[in-house]
């Protein structure tokens, strides 16, 4: 080692091993952030063949589903060429709300705006993502991939109600 | 030691070369700027669709994408690593004519590819992920334009094994080194995208399929989509390590570390695909961590470069006459269009760095996937770090390919500051427009959703498009000038090969052996790659393509 060590100049080697122990700081911040408090990257609920969607159980009626009144509610949503299924969803603030997300047709994206809600639509795959609202208020949701020329206009919107409204609503 | 020269073959070869790069470069370059007027609210597309220049914002950033991030960049980079080779290793190609025909067969690739989009048959992007269906012939092009490029690289293959042959213990000239180092990087990366064309999209295309599995196929796709950018990158890091110290008045601070670093690359650079698909469904979170920290590992040899750049450049300053601790940095020609084309893609590029390090972490990716911050990250690093570097060699190597003078220097210094102030001012809007959640590929112009918040941003991303148009033009009329009518030289362009310095023969001997690293690289690969695979592979589902254009 020490014959390639006078290879390397000493200023450099410290320049690696800072570059080095910063990089790894941020995997163990990353990891932490990921696998313990819970800020985690979209996972596959499913598989589900997206010309039979229509007469699958749970595609064929998308939208939301209530698990634990006021806790716990799921969401399903279809993304097709060039609109979302259902385009509005209504929730309460401070309910844990699970998404479930697939496409009839190409791939899409689903992002909600101001949240970090993000995931890869594609065909065949059933994307799985959690998220609290704690505030209520309009979140947007849009199209991020491209899929032709409606792509722009693709969008939809998710209402989170005060609780109290949204189970007078029901 | 007389100076060594090409043969007019040799230099016929390479001007090829550049002028398909640039002439692509000159198409592609046109519809980026009406994309960003169409975000500040000047959109031009319906007059370029009466026109028939642009039947769509998308087929318009097709030809963007294809033109510039693909055939410029391969015709480029091929062309100038042919240079590197045989200037390098100061002998003619083993096999000319296997070279020839790998640079025939990326051109009738590029003519079919090239077509299919004019044609409008193929605005799928340059990404073309199914289930969207281009025509045949757009998949055929690009699989004629990759297998082209291993032949060429073969090709360099043959004349380093002779080479070496030649010259028994002697350490590989850099430039030559680094030229094949990149090429093995290419058909690594480039194995992905081969088995997605040939054997999902091509037969899928001609009707021999009827459905294939879309997350398989993005794996396959982004197996080869981020070593891609190290193909691009890895000639930038050439230039910088082996001719800009030169041109900058000094000499290479460490060829040993410059070495390594393209060894790292080779190593790392493929097995990291998976922090392009941080929010498929398809790949289990665990896969996506490890990736995210191969990613993270492979910003180690960026680093070294930047230290082995910066240090041979304060050498240069120093031998200048800076003084202080940063003297050396305003002693350096910056008023040299060569090197001031190099040093601000050099610092553009820290942002770049840094930007990557952000989409390459795991769970931040979530902000960012898919919004218009990752244009504005790869318009630093592709169009600003690479494109720019290689509009600074193009000033030194048209002149020297056809023996006539660059014309008009100040109007080329110009370009280069214009270029990087329109991608800085560009880029800052673009990620900016993405942390608001603004998505890519998307004519925001038109998008119902967008809030008048995000309107001095957009306005800026059109301000940069307005540098960027003009800048690229003058480029183009510069390199068409000098080309075409620049006046013949009264001496042949002197080429700028940086000395190391150290004597290069102290450079370890394992740092010029290729078998351990191309296994070390084909191992991690297989690591990272194939339980994820197998697993898609055996749950495939297959999905027909839509039943009418949607574009």
């Amino acid at each position: 080692m020490t014959a390639h060590s006078t290879l390397i100049d000493r200023h450099e080697r410290r320049w690696i091993a800072i570059s080095a122990a910063l990089l790894a700081s941020f995997a163990v911040l990353i990891g932490i952030a990921g696998f313990a408090l819970g800020v985690q990257v979209p996972t596959l609920e499913q598989r589900v063949d997206p010309a039979k969607l229509n007469e699958d159980p749970v595609w064929s009626q998308p939208g939301v589903r209530e698990i634990v009144p006021g806790r716990k509610y799921e969401v399903y949503i279809i993304a097709q060429t060039w609109m979302f299924v259902p385009r509005e969803i209504v929730v309460p603030a401070g309910a844990k709300v699970t998404f479930y997300v697939t496409s009839r047709d190409i791939q899409h994206g689903f992002k909600v705006l101001d949240t970090d809600l993000n995931v890869q639509v594609i065909p065949g795959y059933v994307g799985k993502l959690s998220y609290t609202f704690k505030e209520p208020g309009e979140y947007k949701f849009i199209c991020t991939e491209y899929c032709g020329l409606g792509h722009a206009a693709m969008a939809g919107v998710i209402k989170v109600v005060p609780p109290e409204e949204y189970q007078s609503s029901q | 030691m007389g100076e060594y020269t090409l043969t007019r073959s040799e230099k016929r070869f390479i001007g090829w070369h550049l002028f398909i790069a640039i002439s692509a470069l000159a198409i592609g370059s046109f519809y980026g700027p009406m994309q960003a007027f169409n975000y500040a609210g000047w959109n031009f597309y319906p007059t370029l669709k009466k026109w028939h220049i642009a039947e769509s914002y998308y087929q318009g950033l097709t030809l963007h994408g294809v033109l510039n991030a693909v055939v410029w960049t391969t015709f480029f980079i091929t062309g100038f690593l042919t240079f590197n080779m045989i200037y390098g290793l100061k002998r003619p190609l083993k096999y000319p004519k296997l070279n020839a025909l790998g640079f025939w067969m990326m051109v009738v690739g590029l003519v079919l590819t090239a077509y299919a989009i004019l044609a409008n048959q193929a605005s799928v992007l340059y990404t073309f992920y199914p289930p969207m269906k281009a025509s045949w012939i757009f998949y055929l092009g690009l699989v004629l334009l990759v297998v082209g490029s291993w032949i060429e690289g073969y090709g360099f293959y043959f004349t380093l094994h002779q080479w070496k042959k030649d010259n028994p213990g002697v350490r590989t000239p850099f430039i030559a080194f680094a030229s094949v180092a990149t090429m093995v990087l290419w058909q690594l990366a480039t194995l992905g995208v081969a088995i997605e064309t040939l054997f999902m999209l091509l037969p899928w295309s001609l009707g021999w399929l009827e459905g294939i599995d879309i997350q398989l196929a993005r794996t396959f796709f982004w197996w080869f989509g981020h070593p891609l950018v190290y193909f691009w990158l890895l000639p930038a890091y050439i230039s910088w390590y082996g001719y800009l110290p030169k041109q900058a008045g000094g000499k290479l601070f460490s060829d040993t570390m410059a070495r390594l670093a393209f060894w790292l690359f080779i190593l790392l650079s493929v097995p990291v695909g998976f922090h392009h698909q941080f929010v498929d469904p398809g790949v289990a979170p665990g896969w996506k961590y490890i990736h995210a920290l191969l990613t993270l590992s492979v910003v180690i040899p960026s680093m070294m470069t930047l230290f082995t750049v910066v240090a041979s450049l304060e050498y240069a300053g120093i031998k200048r006459g800076g003084k202080g601790l940063l003297g050396w940095l305003a002693k350096l020609p910056w008023d040299d269009p060569i090197v001031a084309a190099q040093l601000l893609a050099g610092l553009l590029f820290i942002f770049g760095g840094i930007g990557g390090v952000v989409n390459a972490s795991y769970n931040t990716n979530l902000i960012l996937h898919n919004t218009a911050w990752v244009p504005g990250h790869f318009h630093l690093t592709v169009s600003t770090a690479v494109t720019l570097t290689f509009m600074g060699i193009s000033y030194w190597l048209v002149p020297y390919l056809t023996g006539r003078e660059l014309c008009c220097r100040k109007v080329a210094l110009a370009q280069v500051y214009l270029w990087a102030t329109g991608m800085a001012i560009f880029s800052q809007a673009m990620h900016s427009l993405g942390l608001l959640g603004a998505p890519r590929r998307t004519p925001l112009g038109e998008a119902p959703y967008v809030p008048p918040e995000w309107s001095g941003l957009l306005l800026r991303v059109g301000i940069g498009g307005i540098f960027l148009l003009i800048a690229v033009y003058m480029y183009i009329w510069i390199m068409a000038h000098t080309a075409f009518f620049g006046r013949k030289a009264e001496k042949p362009v002197e080429v700028q090969v940086a000395e190391p310095m150290q004597d290069v023969q102290l450079t370890p001997e394992w740092l010029d052996a290729w078998k351990p690293w191309i296994a070390g690289a084909v191992g991690l690969i297989l690591i990272a790659y194939t339980p994820v695979l197998m697993e898609l592979i055996s749950h495939m589902v297959p999905v027909a393509a839509p039943k009418m254009k949607l574009w």
